[in-house]
Parts: C-alpha cells; structure tokens; sequence
C-alpha cells in the first residue's frame, strides 16, 4: 500500500505530528500485542504440558510410557503403560470415521451434485444447527438412546461402550465432513463435469469417475479434520464409552479414551504435585501431539487445494 | 445422456445411477434425522421437569428438587467474562494480520500458529487452564480462571471470523480513505469496522455460543458440579455452568435425573438458539445499509 506511507509522511512532516503520531504508533503496539496472545497461548500450552510431563517421565520410563499395556495410575500396584487409553481413543476414532465418512460424503455428493437449492437451502442451516450442539448433548443422547438399544441388540455389551461413543461421535463430526467436502466437490470446475456428459457418461459415472477424484485432496482434509475432532472429543465420550482402560478392539466393551480418564482425575481430588496429578499432563501431551499432527496434514493438504483452485 | 440410455453394452447404467442418487439422498435425510431425533428425544424426556422452579433452584440430591439456578448464572457469569477477554483481543489481533502486518514469514507463521490453535482439542486448554490459572497464577476455581480459560478455546476462532469479515471490505474503500489523506487508524475506524461489524458480531456470538456449550475445558480446571450458591466475587468464588451440570445429571445412574439432564439441556439449547438467532437477525440487519 504505497498511498499509506505518502499519508503517514505528509502528516509527520506537517509539524502537528506529536498527537496523532504518537497515537498511532501507540495502537499498533497494542495490536500488534493482540497478535502476540495467539503465539503466546501455543508457547503456553507446550511449556506447561513439558514442564510437567518431564517431571512425570522422571519417575517413569518414556518406554514404560509409550509400550505398557497396562494402565491404572489410581489403583495400587501403579501401571503407567499409555496403549491402553491409546486403543480406547484409535477405536472410538476409527468407529466414528466408519459412521461418519460414508454418511458424510454421501451427503456432500448429494448436496453439491443433485440437490435443488431450496433443498440445500434448507439442509445446510440444519447441518449448521447440528454442528453446533454441545457436545455433552450428544453424550447425554449415548447413555438415554443409543446404549440401550445396544444393549437389547447385543446382549453380551457393557452398559456403557465404545459402539456407543462412536455412534454418536460419528453424528458430531458429521458436519465437519459434509460442509468441507461439499465446498471443495462444488469447487470443480463445471467444464469437467460437462465433458464426462458429452462422452455418454451418466451422472453416477460423472461423480465417482469424475468429480469426487477432482476434489479427492480436499475432501481426504476434510475427513482428517473430523477424525482429529473424534480424537479430541470428551464429554460424549466420557459419558458414553466408560471409564475402563482396556487393550481390546471389541466395540461391545467398556473402555476409556486418553480425554475421559483426564475429565476422571480432574474430578477426583488429585492433588497437585503429585505423580497421578502429572499423568494427566502427559496423557495431555501425546493427545496434542497427536492431533497437531492430524491438523497438520490437513491444512498442508488444503492449502495446496487452494492454490490449485484460484 | 442419449447415448447411455440407447448403448446396449451397459444396459443397468442408467439404474445404477438412479440408485446412487437415491442412497445419497438417503445418507442426507440421515443426517438431518439425527438432528430432528435429538430434539425430540430432549424434548419428550426434559418437558415435564422444566417449570419455573427448575430455573430457580439450586441442585439438589433429589431429582425432583434439583434445579439449574446456579449453573444458569454461573453460565452468564463464564460467558460475560469471556466476551470481555476474547472480543478485544481477537478483533485487534484480527486487524493488526489484515490491516498492519505485511505480508511475511512471521505473518505467515501467526496464521498457521491461529489455525492449529483453532484444531486443538479443548481439553487441552483446559490443561493449560489448569497448569497456568489455576496453580501458577493462584486463581484456583474461580470464574476468572473458568473465563480466561473458555477465551482461549475460543480466541481462535473469533481472530479467524474477524478477519474474514476485514478481508470482505472491498480494498477501494481503504485507498478512497487513504487519499483523501486519512491514516491507519482512521480508515480502520471510519470505514472498516462499521462496514464489518455485523460479519465480527456473528462471529463473535458464534464463538460465545461455542464457550457455552463447552465442558471439557471447565471440567479439567475442576469446576464444581455441585453449587448451592451464586458466585459473588468474580476472583474467588467457585462456579457451576450448564453444560457441567448437564454432564453430572446425566452421569447418575437413576432415571430421575436423566429427565432434569434433558430439561437442562432444554435450557442450554434455548439459549443457544437464541443467541444464534441474534446473530443472523443482526447479520440481515446491517448488511442491508451498506451499498458499494
């Protein structure tokens, strides 16, 4: 903006600086300071999370750590082995995927290839309604409606399991699928989708022939967006899943996430300072790390997906 | 089209695109149906305890008696504070990327730094919350330390809608200011921010009602989930919110309480509506009177 640095000259220039310019100077400060939070905020959350976990990893091995397969900090004798809550988290992740990415994309399909607009018109905004209810409403929907009707199908189920979590996990990341993929499938250009019809395609050979491997990037973002969302999801699955660590790929079982078993010490009274007081700032690392990277990737994978388009 | 239809080599082409549309359609009317089933579910469960004396009493080892006061204020009491923190600091650091900073690496790197922070789950926060409010800064459990916390999760998101809003502002409007010799802070003031406002509102109320229905993060700070008490001292007192209560009512095993979770979340939900009603009415409002 070269008008800006004429102005910003003119007026120091002008003699009757001092007022404005110190003012201005003085805003830019502060909001250059408002910028500076957001760094702050991730410094923040790495140092607390190290400082605290090295103390942890003082009085248990990181190998104990990372290839125990037993967990139980707050039962004596004390077994620090993570894969436990690791197995609970990948298998209501991996669950929650299997709900929502066939139904998510179908949805997308639908929306952005055979929907009228008054369809999506009103479509969109309730998607947007769902995506916005709390998550704890969906932890309350797993214990009143869905563990029961588990429980009649499946006689041999725990009340509360991962089938249950990832049920209702699989609804909340639903709309995070549907809204990305549909933009990107929307993104394509009309040029494609118009030469697969002028060489006698139908429009189910145009979409999965044509469409969906244009937008197939964008719309693996979108799923690995929603997979860290499930990775990171609490209260559903703390109300839903159990609260039992278990190395088990069975849905049918109780388990527990590395989130719930944060949320169970955080309502004990664990007092701080002490070893079962910094698990959960160690459980709390490996879970940043993991869905950093997750959030990583996928907005690597969008960016890219946004050069292409523009 | 034609063609498909009269080719003899795939006589089921045609059928087996109708059936791909149909199972898309089916997947969408899914998708709604969750939605339209929750509601009901709440609605059918929580109708009957939801009365004028559920809103105005405390929490109760009774079901019958328990009542949603004290998390209601204590949810006021999180939100007020978080609007105070978040709003300023998100909507300046919104206008220092778009306005002040050029484009450089270190622009770049707040940007991505924004949108990861966007992606961390909000248990994390409420670690941090934990590790910095809480034990570090001796806030203990407080609605300061709740507030600061919930403006975490949240200033991501209102920084990002800000923008989007700033960057909507056609760049003629800020040259015609810059030449009729205005500076930085006057056109930003003048021109960008009345012209942007209802896009930052609706972001803001977005976020608000995202820091509502947040548990996780007050859970991990150890926010109580039994209050007889509203808090007074905004620095000392410990605090209760909706969707915590939610949590702990339906955490109970008796069904009795499982009908006062469904009229809490009644509660929330309402509350929730409207204020997302408050941000599209504001929305349609104010983008009428601007005119390029």
């Amino acid at each position: 903006m070269p008008s800006l640095a004429t102005t910003e000259t003119l007026i120091a220039s002008s003699g009757r600086k001092s007022f404005r310019v110190v003012f201005e100077g003085f805003l830019h400060l502060m909001l250059l300071a408002c910028a500076v939070v957001s760094i702050i905020t991730t410094v923040g959350i790495v140092l607390v999370l190290l400082i605290e976990s090295l103390q942890f990893f003082r009085d248990v091995s990181v190998w104990e750590f990372l290839t125990g397969t037993k967990w139980s900090p707050l039962l004596k004798p004390q077994h620090f082995g993570i894969l436990p809550l690791f197995c609970g988290t990948f298998l209501v992740a991996a669950g929650s995927a299997l709900v929502a990415i066939p139904i998510g994309l179908g949805t997308a399909i639908f929306l952005s290839e055979y929907a009228s607009p008054i369809v999506r018109d009103i479509v969109k905004p309730l998607l947007e309604v769902l995506a916005g209810i709390p998550s704890v409403v969906f932890g309350y929907l797993a214990v009143v409606f869905v563990s029961p009707i588990i429980k009649s199908l499946f006689a041999s189920a725990d009340l509360f399991n991962a089938a249950n979590a990832c049920i209702v996990v699989g609804f909340m990341i639903l709309p995070t699928i549907v809204s990305l993929s549909e933009d990107v499938l929307r993104s394509v250009p009309r040029s494609l989708r118009e030469a697969a019809y002028a060489l006698g395609a139908t429009k189910l050979d145009v979409t999965i022939g044509v469409v969906v491997p244009a937008a197939m990037s964008g719309i693996m973002a979108s799923f690995l967006l929603a997979i860290a969302r499930a990775v990171g999801e609490t209260m559903a699955v703390t109300l839903a899943a159990g609260a039992t660590p278990r190395l088990t790929l069975n849905p049918l079982e109780s388990i527990q996430t590395m989130t719930a078993y944060i949320v169970q010490v955080s309502q004990g009274d664990t007092p701080a300072g002490t070893l079962e007081y910094r698990t959960i700032f160690a459980v709390g690392l490996t879970l940043f790390i993991f869905t950093l990277l997750l959030n990583v990737i996928a907005q690597w994978i969008l960016s890219r997906v946004r050069e292409k388009y523009e | 089209m034609n063609l498909a239809q009269h080719s003899n080599g795939r006589p089921y082409a045609k059928f087996a695109s109708k059936c791909f549309a149909l199972l898309c359609g089916f997947c969408t009317l899914l998708s709604v149906s969750v939605l339209l089933l929750l509601l009901w579910n709440v609605f059918s469960y929580g109708w009957g305890s939801l009365s004028w004396n559920f809103l105005t009493s405390w929490p109760s080892r009774f079901a019958e008696k328990s009542g949603i006061w004290s998390a209601l204020i204590g949810s006021l009491y999180l939100i007020g504070v978080t609007a105070v923190l978040s709003v300023p600091v998100g909507v300046g650091a919104a206008i220092y990327l778009e306005e002040y900073a050029p484009p450089s690496r270190w622009r770049t790197l707040v940007q991505i730094n924004i949108a990861n922070l966007a992606g961390v789950p909000s248990i994390v926060y409420g670690i941090l919350g934990l590790g910095l409010f809480v034990r570090m800064m001796h806030l203990n459990r407080s609605v300061i330390a709740g507030g600061l916390t919930l403006t975490l999760v949240v200033l991501p998101i209102v920084i990002l809608s800000a923008q989007e809003s700033l960057r909507a502002v056609p760049s003629t409007i800020r040259q015609a200011s810059y030449a009729l010799g205005a500076t930085r802070w006057q056109t930003i003031w003048h021109q960008l921010l009345p012209v942007a406002l209802p896009g930052i509102m609706t972001g803001v109320i977005l976020s608000l009602s995202r820091a509502l229905g947040e548990a996780a993060p007050l859970v991990a700070i150890g926010a109580a989930t039994y209050v007889r008490f509203t808090p007074q001292n905004l620095l000392t007192d410990e605090f209760s919110a909706l969707p915590i209560q939610i949590f702990n009512w339906t955490d109970q095993p008796q069904k009795g309480f499982h009908e006062v979770a469904a009229a809490g979340i009644i509660v929330l939900l309402v509350v929730l509506i409207s204020m997302n009603a408050l941000a599209v009415l504001l929305r349609q409002r104010f983008s009428k009177k601007v005119k390029w």
